[in-house]
């Protein structure tokens, strides 16, 4: 098993410790030294530097001390002692801290590359009624032991189509949460279009956090996103999400794109949301069957590779202008993060977070709602499918075969387990095109971290 | 050391000590909706 992943990103060489999660930047003599460690004698390796760098016997010497030194510390070449923790992980009794709350499985737009099928999971168009979202709030409290923090989702469909039931929830919300010792976080994803001025004041007083749907480029964006009619939707939703942004106060939000075969130049659209006043952005892979026109291709992949380091690019170039904006998946903490626990675990789908739509049912997550043969119960009778939840229970870093040599596992904790079903009939199996631009913007992640760091070396 | 600089990072073996209370945020509940990543997630441990 490789114990770590060394590689060189724009100008920078570094070696990632995979179990300790350490991150190292090294000069290129180091570098070798350290690739080659693991499969070379001392001197072997003296000899191979002295030749290929120039530099003296001395001086690889202390190289090699240093490295040492580090193994010692269990900063570098450190054994993966996690594994036997997982099965009990999987044993754990867990309890419910997040729901994604469908409030409405209707749509104003008609968006074809949609998962939700333009919002209605192949089902019946719905909207929540309050008594539906009152117990499923209710439940989640009754289901999350000692967990303080409950985060809620108003997801879609479009979850302002059914505003006022939105509303109602997070007044009840807040008007049980003291007694009960909890606390709700609440997050609206919205593609824009009844955004108003109720909404705006509403969103940023209730809200955490604010999902708001562009996909960049006019043109990009009114390709897909599009109303019943055909009518682009650029030119209705950017003002509002500009006003609704000026209006947030520094609270925390996310643009989110979707970019697919017909985009993968990304960061032009990036770029649009940049000269539009947007600067906590996303964008993300289209998740659709590989048959589909707009799906992406191994011909794409190595376009979005190069769109990455640019977009990498592009953040240290605006961090040193003072602009800087933030890209979801080059938010790294590293030392502030997440616990091995967590980092194992993952996202908690089927277990600690469930998807609640209009009716009241209960499924693993957003992504599998609709799916009849993953319908876990309802929110009066709770989880009756036990088998599923322990299925879900099972997901996790070490649950794949193919995450046991890979150096990101503490990253993607397996990676996501509807990915791993839609495209391969199995929530334990791996998708392994999104693996593949996973550790290309983890490997981005980390290099921006070392630059941020200003290191002299 | 001359040739190698440590970034400061939370050690995970070490966190297998003290971690676990899970109090942070579910990763999906945010922006990506589409695919898991949890190293982006702030420990609320002492938040709690």
């Amino acid at each position: 098993m490789g114990l770590i992943h060394s590689y060189k990103l724009n100008g920078y060489n570094i070696v990632l410790d995979v179990a300790s999660g350490s991150v190292h930047a090294v000069d290129e003599v180091a570098y070798d030294v350290i690739n080659a460690y693991e499969n070379s004698s001392r001197e072997e390796i003296v000899q191979y530097i002295t030749n290929k760098h120039g530099v003296s016997e001395q001086d690889v010497l202390e190289c090699l001390d240093d490295v040492e030194e580090l193994k010692a510390q269990g900063v570098l070449f450190s054994e993966d002692k996690f594994r036997p923790d997982v099965d009990l992980l999987s044993k754990r009794s867990t309890v419910i801290k997040a729901m994604c709350l469908h409030v409405a499985h209707t749509c104003n737009l008609n968006c074809e590359y949609c998962f939700a099928a333009q919002g209605k999971y192949h089902g019946e168009r719905a909207l929540m009624s309050f008594e539906v979202g009152k117990r499923a709030l209710d439940f989640l409290i009754e289901n999350s032991g000692t967990r303080h923090n409950l985060e809620v989702d108003f997801f879609g469909g479009e979850p302002l189509m059914n505003f006022d039931v939105v509303k109602r929830l997070v007044e009840y919300a807040r008007s049980i949460e003291e007694e009960h010792g909890k606390h709700f976080r609440f997050t609206l994803t919205t593609n824009g279009m009844l955004i108003d001025d109720d909404v705006i004041d509403f969103a940023n007083r209730e809200m955490d956090n604010v999902v708001l749907s562009l996909d960049g480029r006019k043109e990009v964006n009114d390709r897909f996103r599009n109303t019943i009619g055909g009518q682009g939707s650029f030119d209705v939703i950017v003002p509002k999400f500009q006003k609704l942004v000026k209006a947030r106060g520094g609270k925390n939000y996310y643009m989110r794109g979707t970019f697919t075969h017909f985009n993968p130049d990304f960061t032009e659209d990036i770029q649009t949301m940049l000269d539009l006043g947007f600067d906590e952005l996303s964008m993300e892979p289209v998740v659709c069957p590989p048959t589909d026109k707009y799906a992406l291709t191994e011909e794409d992949k190595q376009v979005l590779y190069g769109q990455y380091e640019k977009l990498a690019n592009m953040m240290i170039a605006r961090r040193k202008e003072g602009k800087p904006f933030t890209f979801y998946h080059y938010m790294l903490n590293l030392d502030g993060g997440p616990c091995i626990y967590k980092r194992i675990s993952g996202c908690g789908s089927g277990t600690e977070y469930l998807a609640v739509t209009p009716t009241g049912e209960l499924y693993p997550c957003h992504q599998f709602v609709g799916n009849k043969d993953y319908l876990m119960g309802d929110v009066w009778k709770g989880v009756v499918r036990d088998d599923i939840r322990d299925k879900f229970k099972r997901c996790n870093a070490y649950s794949r075969k193919e995450c046991a040599d890979c150096w990101a596992r503490l990253y993607c904790s397996g990676g996501c387990a509807a990915n791993a079903y839609n495209s391969t009939g199995d929530v334990n199996g791996t998708y392994t095109y999104g693996c593949d631009l996973f550790k290309k913007r983890i490997e981005c992640a980390i290099m921006l971290k070392v630059d941020e760091a200003q290191l002299d070396l | 050391m001359k040739r190698i600089v440590t970034l400061n990072t939370r050690n995970l073996s070490e966190s297998k000590k003290n971690g676990g209370c899970g109090e942070c945020q579910t990763s999906c509940q945010s922006a990506c909706k589409t695919s898991c990543g949890v190293a982006n997630q702030k420990c609320e441990k002492a938040a709690k």
